[in-house]
């Protein structure tokens, strides 16, 4: 069991690593799937079902699929390739590479202190949460309504085309 | 069934968070920037459910319902936004040349 | 019975709405004015048989229901929840009947536009938005209503979307109507977290036995105040409603004129309790609506565009009822309303048909000699200005201006310690007023009507256009007699009907301030008379371009000053974002002493050139260093948040 564990969140950060030194963005994509994909059998694992199921079917069905879409639409071709392998030289990652790890470093001795861990209890199912959701945190649900509200206005401002309204 | 501890949570998250900081850093080209947003998202996402499982509280699925409509919003306008630069012919999506206000 | 038929009141015209903007203009222009005239007939009929329900009640009884509850928070809660008491009585007959009346009219007068199924659409939606903000018993649900009716509002006011001037009317109704909304939510925030909850008698019932702070009720009525002048567009906020003429003629007759404007007096009608209480709030309100009188009389007095004339004195109008509110006798407010209501929608939609008939000419100048070719028209005319000047007993606009006065008269606010601010005053100001009213719109009349012909008129007011129109004559003529001033016989059907307890105690009056309020409209109309209506006028044209009259005309002068003062600083401000001020400072500085130093240099003074030059190379190695900082690549930034995340982390591991 642990075993397995062990291999989702080995799966999931190599997954990750993957995607950001990918060259084509379709690649990075899939490995970005496989990456959630890792995550939610981790969330099943930390006992919030509910929240697996939506990570796979939101995440890694629905925000995916709008990646993909946009990259069709983009049309990247061999020169672009080219391009991100340009971009990718040592000269260009070494600095902020360094400057991620000494973040990751710093907090893997942030948390040490908090270990001695206790067993997660029963699960959190999915009536748990609704009760919570539409219970003290209302207000919050309407805030991501206007936020989920402001984003379809702005996108859909942003993404139509200019030339044909002028 | 202690599965996953807390602690194992937190070091995951740490490491996923720092890879997408990582990407969001190295990389130039402004899809792949989003989609180590995304996976730093995940990261703070991953960091709450596990906070949630470890005190035994919703809150802390409450909390990752929202980082997804916040994923999901933060991928729209920035999807939009490189459909729009790509449109008026910027076609290499370099998130570093967009640094002349044009207005 | 009450509790079905309240939601329905609202549901009918809400599915018309639903009904004509799904179908999007697939109807025929027949079945589109059908559908509306249907659901707003039902809704009146049903607003008539709630009142003989409330009526045949007790007198202090209700009829409410709570739909459903909104929300239940932790030491807050709100329902979506509506009452009929007998103010949102008196407003929702007002509201369904001139609606029905208007929506009648404007199944002809929109029967060849294109886009009648829109502006149906949005009319429907308008009363259903009306009627949610007349009957909603909890302030957050009343704000939903406060909202829909702005957005109709811009919806219609822009229905002609194709000129960009309209457009921008709308624009500039809904920034000017926006201001308000949001002192009006701070408002209801700040009595949301006084009372814990938002439901009216609840905050009223709060703010009587004093478990609102005096400072947190003043400044609440102050929101509220600011919100209710930006909706009834009262100075401050009054520039946008002349504008907003730029809609459609029924538009202008049910939104600007009969009811969306009135919503600021009847928001503070209804907690007029609370506003009782907070007796500076009080005295501003009655000062504004005075100031609000005349401002808009003299403006109305040198317009030259019908609606334009019409929409000053709506301003005008609205300023008496601010002043009653302010004064405390909200019931003369309501009255006012009601029959201003009447007479407003009258001349609008009378004005709207004489504008049809002669080719969309709305100068005044350009028409003329009108009652040769539409005598029916020019009789509806005058009788709603009679109604609008207060011509005595036979209109009903003199009994409410009446109700008003000898309310404002024994007012008086004691404000601080010595400063006493005397009714009298005030009821000078609006007699002056009532002068100017009767003055502008006999003007009107006489150089619309009578005078020298200008424009012919062609064809017929249809029967749809007429019926509406006598409906709202006899309205205006005998809306008034039900409440009569009281050196008459007394008969006070509505006072008595808003208010059952009150006593009529106000009996010690002058009989002499009835008499001043009777004959000062005939002044102002035998003044017009003489000015314009005689065989021979003294005044044919306006007099002159005097700047006052240019700058009063259009009234944009208040335009030009807002946007000195408000969007000129906004704008330098942007300018000021854009050009990167501190940027300038940092090459000037860096290029100043470069070239200090390259004279220094030259004066070949070793030892200081040196140092001199040190320093130049100093202070442009910070230069760029802060122009990198600042160099707009977003990889950048996100490197200098990381940076600092791991400055932070650093302090929090090391200290």
């Amino acid at each position: 069991m642990h075993a397995l564990a062990l291999l989702a969140a080995s799966v999931t950060v190599i997954g990750a690593i993957m995607v950001i030194t990918r060259k084509v963005a379709v690649h990075a994509v899939l490995y970005l799937v496989v990456t959630l994909l890792a995550l939610a059998a981790l969330l099943v694992m930390l006992g919030a079902s509910f929240a697996a199921m939506l990570e796979i079917i939101i995440y890694a069905g629905a925000i995916m699929v709008l990646f993909v879409f946009v990259i069709m639409m983009l049309n990247l071709g061999q020169p672009d390739s080219a391009r991100e392998k340009e971009w990718l030289r040592p000269r260009a990652w070494l600095g902020p590479g360094i400057l991620a790890a000494i973040v990751c470093a710093e907090l893997l001795y942030c948390i040490s202190p908090l270990s001695g861990s206790m067993p997660s209890l029963a699960s959190i199912t999915a009536h748990d949460v609704g009760l919570s959701l539409f219970g003290r945190y209302v207000l919050m649900v309407e805030l991501a309504s206007f936020l989920l509200l402001a984003g379809l206005v702005s996108a859909f401002h942003i993404g139509r085309n200019r030339m044909e309204n002028r | 069934m202690p599965v996953f501890s807390f602690n194992d949570t937190l070091l995951l998250a740490t490491i996923l968070f720092s890879v997408g900081l990582a990407g969001v850093l190295i990389r130039r080209n402004m899809l792949f920037m989003l989609m180590s947003l995304d996976i730093m998202l995940n990261a703070a996402a991953l960091v709450f459910v596990g906070a949630g499982a470890r005190w035994h509280d919703a809150a802390g699925q409450v909390m990752f319902l929202l980082i997804l409509a916040l994923a999901a919003v933060e991928t729209a306008v920035g999807l939009a936004i490189i459909l729009c630069l790509h449109a008026r012919g910027r076609p290499t999506l370099d998130a570093d040349t967009g640094n002349l206000l044009q207005g | 019975m009450g509790e079905i038929l309240l939601p329905l009141l609202i549901l009918s015209p809400l599915a018309a709405s639903l009904i004509l903007f799904v179908t999007a203009g697939r109807m025929s222009a027949y079945a589109v004015g059908t559908v509306a005239c249907v659901s707003m007939g039902l809704s009146a009929a049903i607003s008539i048989a709630l009142s003989i329900l409330l009526l045949s009640g007790p007198a202090t009884g209700i009829v409410q229901t709570i739909l459903w509850p909104w929300m239940h928070i932790a030491g807050f809660s709100a329902d979506i929840a509506f009452m009929l008491d007998r103010i949102s009585m008196v407003m929702i007959l007002v509201v369904t009947i001139v609606g029905l009346l208007i929506h009648i009219y404007a199944a002809s007068y929109m029967r060849d536009d294109p886009g009648i199924a829109r502006f149906f659409g949005s009319m429907t939606l308008f009363v259903a938005s009306m009627l949610v903000l007349v009957l909603a018993s909890d302030l957050l649900c009343l704000f939903i209503g406060w909202e829909g009716v702005g957005l109709c509002s811009y919806l219609l006011i822009g229905f002609w979307y194709d000129n960009p001037v309209n457009t921008a009317a709308a624009r500039k109704a809904f920034y000017m109507t926006r201001m308000g909304d949001a002192a009006l939510l701070c408002g209801l925030l700040l009595l949301a977290t006084a009372a814990d909850s938002l439901h009216i008698g609840t905050v009223l019932a709060a703010a009587a036995n004093g478990q609102i702070t005096p400072t947190a009720l003043n400044m609440a009525a102050l929101f509220i105040l600011i919100g209710a002048l930006a909706k009834s567009a009262q100075i401050p906020f009054q520039t946008w409603l002349p504008d907003a003429m730029a809609g459609p003629t029924p538009t202008s007759a049910l939104i600007h004129a009969a009811t969306m404007v009135t919503a600021g007096v009847y928001l503070i009608a209804r907690l007029h309790d609370l506003f009782a209480l907070a007796v500076p709030v009080m005295a501003l309100t009655a000062v504004l609506g005075a100031l609000t009188i005349l401002m808009g009389a003299c403006t109305a007095l040198v317009q030259s565009d019908l609606k334009r004339i019409l929409a000053w004195s709506t301003i005008s109008q609205l300023g008496y009822m601010f002043l009653a509110l302010g004064c405390g006798v909200w019931q003369a407010a309501l009255f006012h309303l009601m029959t201003h209501a009447f007479f407003k929608a009258l001349l609008f939609l009378t004005a709207g048909a004489v504008i049809v008939r002669t080719h969309h000419e709305q100068d005044i100048f350009r028409l003329g000699g009108l009652h040769h070719t539409m005598p029916g028209l020019t009789a509806a005319f005058v009788i709603g200005a009679s109604a609008l000047a207060g011509l005595p007993l036979v209109t009903a606009g003199f009994y409410s201006k009446e109700m008003i006065l000898s309310g404002v008269w024994p007012a008086h606010f004691r404000l601080i310690h010595e400063l006493m601010l005397s009714g009298h005053f005030l009821w000078g100001m609006a007699l002056l007023g009532a002068f100017l009213t009767a003055l502008y719109i006999f003007r009107c009349v006489f150089i619309v009507f009578f005078g020298k012909v200008g424009t012919t008129a062609t064809g017929r007011t249809s029967r749809l256009m007429t019926i509406p129109l006598a409906c709202l004559c006899v309205l205006s003529l005998c809306g008034g007699i039900i409440e009569m001033p009281t050196t008459f016989p007394p008969l006070h059907l509505f006072s008595a009907l808003l208010d059952p307890e009150a006593s009529h105690s106000h009996a010690d009056e002058p009989g002499w301030l009835v008499l001043a309020g009777a004959v000062v409209p005939l002044a102002g109309l035998g003044v017009a008379w003489v000015l314009w209506g005689r065989p021979s006028p003294v005044m044919c044209e306006i007099p002159g371009q005097a700047a006052v009259i240019r700058f009063a005309r259009t009234g944009e002068g208040i335009d030009v000053l807002y946007d000195r003062l408000f969007v000129q600083p906004f704008r330098f401000l942007t300018w000021l974002t854009r050009h990167d001020i501190l940027d300038y400072v940092i090459t000037g500085t860096g290029r100043l002493t470069r070239t200090a130093s390259t004279s220094v240099l030259r004066a070949r003074s070793d030892f200081l050139g040196t140092l001199t030059l040190w320093g130049t190379n100093g202070i442009r190695g910070a230069d760029r260093l802060l122009g990198q900082i600042q160099n707009g690549r977003v990889r950048w930034y996100a490197a200098w948040i990381a940076g600092g995340l791991c400055a932070a982390l650093a302090m929090a591991v090391l200290s």
